[in-house]
């Protein structure tokens, strides 16, 4: 008969303990889980990751829905438990629910300690815990506003940049003297503190809050100096304690934490209590590494194996925090018995120290470089004798013995069981077993089959380059993602190859780059049409079957098959006759739905494939053009009134805008561009959120370029300054020609810009004339190809084979 | 005994493309691949009802303009991680003129 276990709380502690379980004793138990979180088991050291937009939460769930079911585990999400009857084994959730145990399982977790000074309660001041923490400050983050970050520790610096990446300003209080005074020494928490006021975050050591003040929502922080720092948001990250009350009320033993015994189980044998919840040897663990160990224990006495204890041991300390390389190991407090050797290279930014008592390293703090890193951790682990060594010690392991400066020579030189992945304590052993004896040859293998580098992922350099040494050349580490699956090259080496082989049509390009399909797929025809039409202009013949049926028909497909039309309105600017031709034609083919779009224009919505051709003929007639309202190219550019009208206004934004669009439209792009120019700062066009936009100014025009308001919101940044309309209008036309030139297929332009940097997009269009003009030359000899009307086109019978049908069979005249 | 009716040539669908057939039971779209196969299924999606026939062609399968399910068009049968089936339709190519059983695009009479 399967024994019940319950297990409260669904963290990664009592997640990684079912994994082990259902692997060494599958079927003994049968398995209930409350979580008081409404989801699934996910990844909570990834959350900095998601805060700072590089992840989302799907990239960090462990445990998807189908993970339940398949081991048939009742899953109660939402539910918290509120009383353990320990006489009768029963659980019982707020909402009622109740389940019997034969093994219960507290993983309760810890709860975010919250400094109870004055205003803690005021709407604004979020702690940093869980998603829908994470959430809350995303949310908050949309109104760019100040934030304030109390706590200066691995978790608020996290939080920290996650805000600024968000586009929130960011200040960090902190009570010490210097960052992370736990992890680092002071001279790291200086270079840290450098590091993080770089990247525009204002750090105040020393700090000691106050009160936090405002009437309905927080406004502002104010420290016992009496600073006050205005704050739209503040996020306490002052630290943790144990969520240990659920223990306490069920009678057991319960100090900081609830007390459990090197196998777990707590004062009562038939309870386990597992992660930050739990006291083990009067500590407590936050740390997922020790959290793992304890997780192993569990499944190990719940399997039968009584023989498994804890064992406390180091665990190194990184920070999440992208560009940041931080490192930290063991004691590195000063004393008498100690000696330490440190290396610092103020150029390149590099602090390294090592503590070492009897010719043993005791603990480490790199900052910088912090290769080495594991190699330190893995002799202060083993207790080795560095008196050998010594000279070299500091410059790491590459330096021992002559080998040479090669990280993978380093990672090669590793025993067995160096440790590769902290979190999950994956040995390099048992990855180079799993190499080669499952055949892995990617990163995403070695995840999948020992959990390196799966939780934090600050190891995945070295399962990389564990893999390589592994497999030598099969390995191909460059990671570039291919296009599709129909080659191996990535978009970058394609659109290389196209220009370096002078390749001008697709067969061409699937020939001598060997497509290994006849004809491609849907994702990579439509990608190389649009390099081809970028890189050969005048040269390469469009082929439509290659287009996404949108850009093919020149129309919008809708839901129920019908099309929109959309036409081209220069700047937004409209007229009465345009109003009554869209007004005639909309009476005429029956058009049921006319609607104002977001750039300015006319939608024209419910129109029949086979109309198309006639709605077009009469908006040419009228003088209007396809507005490209489907096209991965120049969409609209936006306006307000300017100094035509606005008694703000301070250039003629409108003109401008018009000039920009006439200049530019038919221009394909790697995916669409949209763009506005603003009379003055107060923005009514809103240009900051656009692909490129303008702000006029007193003294000429700001352009902005790489906003979003779509699946990402973001403001732009500002490119330059321009005297004139001309300087504008070159600058903008040179930007998008480097975008044409550069951008992957569907890459908006604010990813381009990301992966690029802006200093490079700075020195080609802004800083070096010669080559800003170079750009503009190629985008208008490119146009004289590309200004050409597609419905007149069509209206001429160009693709008439689209708009009719081949056959078309009625009912048939019923026979007698 | 079945009728065969012409339904056009494969000359007037373009290469990698398709083009539709309309009869009293819905729209058939008939398609011409790079090799000049030509195949005959029914121009609705079973997951949305996105007209097939505007569908990027490749190979012998096309991929649905609405949320890109890809079907063979040879089988009906869709391809990759999703599951469904659209009809298909035999049909006949004699001196490139295309062929199509009467029943399938009239609905017989009484």
């Amino acid at each position: 008969m399967t024994e019940k276990l319950v297990i409260i709380g669904n963290g990664m502690a009592p997640g990684r303990a079912l994994e082990k379980l259902f692997e060494t004793d599958p079927g003994r138990y049968s398995v209930t889980i409350f979580n008081a979180e409404p989801r699934v088991n996910y990844d909570r050291i990834m959350l900095s990751p998601v805060l700072s937009g590089e992840k989302s939460f799907e990239d960090i769930i462990i445990h998807g829905d189908h993970w339940y079911i398949e081991h048939d585990i009742m899953l109660y999400k939402g539910h918290r438990i509120v009383e353990i009857d320990r006489e009768n084994r029963i659980v019982r959730s707020e909402q009622g629910a109740t389940a019997e145990y034969d093994k219960l399982i507290i993983a309760t977790g810890s709860v975010p300690f919250i400094i109870p000074v004055p205003g803690h309660k005021l709407p604004g001041v979020l702690s940093y815990r869980d998603l829908d923490d994470v959430h809350a400050m995303m949310l908050a983050a949309k109104s760019r506003g100040h934030a304030v970050v109390i706590g200066g520790g691995l978790l608020g610096l996290e939080a920290a940049a996650g805000l600024i990446n968000q586009g929130m300003s960011v200040t960090v209080l902190h009570i010490s003297p210097t960052l992370m005074e736990r992890q680092l020494d002071p001279a790291a928490g200086y270079l840290l503190q450098r590091e993080l006021e770089r990247r525009g975050i204002e750090v105040i050591t020393k700090a000691n809050t106050k009160e936090i003040v405002g009437d309905k929502r927080v406004e502002a922080v104010l420290l016992d100096d009496d600073r006050r720092i205005k704050a739209d948001l503040v996020v306490m990250a002052v630290g943790i304690r144990p969520n240990a009350g659920l223990g306490k009320e069920a009678g057991l033993a319960v100090n900081r934490g609830i007390v459990v015994n090197d196998q777990m189980q707590s004062s009562d044998p038939t309870i386990y209590a597992l992660g930050e919840c739990a006291e083990v040897g009067g500590t407590c663990y936050g740390l997922v590494a020790p959290l793992y160990q304890q997780a192993n224990v569990v499944a190990a006495h719940l399997s039968g194996d009584h023989a498994t204890a804890f064992m406390p041991q180091f665990t190194a300390t990184r920070l999440k925090v992208t560009g940041i390389d931080l490192y930290s190991v063991g004691d590195f407090a000063e004393g008498e018995d100690r000696e330490e050797i440190v290396l610092r290279d103020a150029t390149a930014g590099v602090y390294k120290r090592l503590i070492l008592r009897d010719d043993q390293i005791i603990g480490a703090v790199l900052y910088g470089d912090t290769a080495d890193g594991p190699w330190f951790f893995d002799m202060l682990k083993n207790q080795t004798d560095t008196r050998e060594m010594r000279d070299t010690l500091i410059f790491g392991q590459a330096y021992q013995g002559g080998t040479p400066l090669d990280p993978m020579a380093a990672v090669a030189a590793l025993p067995d069981e160096a440790e590769i992945c902290g979190c999950n304590g994956v040995c390099k052993g048992k990855i180079t077993v799993a190499i080669t004896g499952k055949g892995l040859t990617t990163l995403d293998g070695v995840r999948a089959h020992t959990k390196a580098s799966a939780s934090c992922g600050s190891c995945t350099g070295l399962v990389e380059q564990l893999l390589h040494a592994t497999l030598g050349d099969a390995y191909n580490p460059a990671a570039v993602q291919p296009m599709c699956p129909c080659t191996e090259y990535g978009h970058d080496d394609v659109r290389r190859l196209i220009i370096a082989k002078s390749l001008k049509s697709i067969p061409e390009v699937m020939q001598e780059l060997e497509w290994k399909t006849s004809c491609g797929c849907a994702k990579c025809r439509p990608a190389l049409n649009y390099y081809l039409v970028a890189d050969w202009p005048g040269e390469y013949e469009d082929d439509g079957q290659s287009r996404f049926i949108n850009e093919r028909v020149h129309a919008n497909i809708q839901k129920d098959g019908t099309y929109s039309v959309v036409p081209r309105m220069w700047g937004g600017m409209t007229s009465p006759k345009e109003l009554r031709a869209i007004a005639d034609v909309a009476d005429k083919f029956a058009i049921p739905a006319v609607k104002v779009t977001g750039g300015q224009r006319i939608d024209l919505l419910g129109v029949k494939k086979e109309d198309l051709p006639g709605v077009w003929a009469d908006l040419n007639a009228a003088g209007m053009v396809s507005g490209a309202a489907y096209a991965k190219g120049l969409r609209t550019v936006k306006t307000c009134v300017g100094s035509d009208w606005c008694r703000f206004g301070t250039q003629d934004s409108t003109g401008l805008g018009i000039r920009i669009e006439k200049f530019m439209w038919g221009a394909w792009t790697p995916a669409k561009l949209k763009l506005a120019v603003s009379g003055c700062p107060r923005n009514c066009a809103e240009a900051t959120c656009k692909d490129i936009g303008v702000i006029c100014v007193d003294s000429g025009y700001d352009v902005h370029f790489a906003g979003a308001a779509g699946l990402d919101i973001k403001g732009t940044e500002l490119l330059c300054h321009a005297d004139s309309e001309d300087e504008a209008l070159e600058i903008i036309v040179a930007l998008t020609q480097l975008y044409r030139e550069q951008g992957r297929y569907l890459e908006r332009i604010y990813k381009w810009a990301k992966r690029v940097g802006t200093p490079s997009i700075l020195a080609n269009v802004v800083t070096d004339k010669d080559k800003r003009r170079a750009y503009y030359d190629r985008f208008v000899y490119s146009q004289r190809f590309a200004q050409v009307d597609p419905w007149e086109e069509r209206v001429n019978g160009k693709d008439a084979h689209e708009f009719a049908a081949l056959a078309e069979f009625g009912l048939p005249v019923a026979a007698e | 005994m079945t009728e065969w009716i012409e339904i056009g040539t494969v000359a007037a669908i373009p290469r990698r493309g398709a083009r539709c057939v309309t009869t009293p039971n819905g729209k058939i779209a008939v398609f011409r691949t790079q090799e000049d196969q030509v195949f005959a299924i029914e121009n609705r999606c079973p997951h949305k009802h996105g007209p097939l026939s505007e569908g990027i062609v490749h190979g012998a399968s096309v991929t649905c303009p609405l949320h890109n399910w890809v079907f063979d068009l040879a089988t009906g049968k869709a391809l990759g991680a999703d599951e469904g089936e659209v009809r298909t339709y035999p049909i006949d190519v004699v001196d490139g003129r295309i062929f199509m059983a009467a029943d399938v695009v009239a609905v017989a009479a009484e």
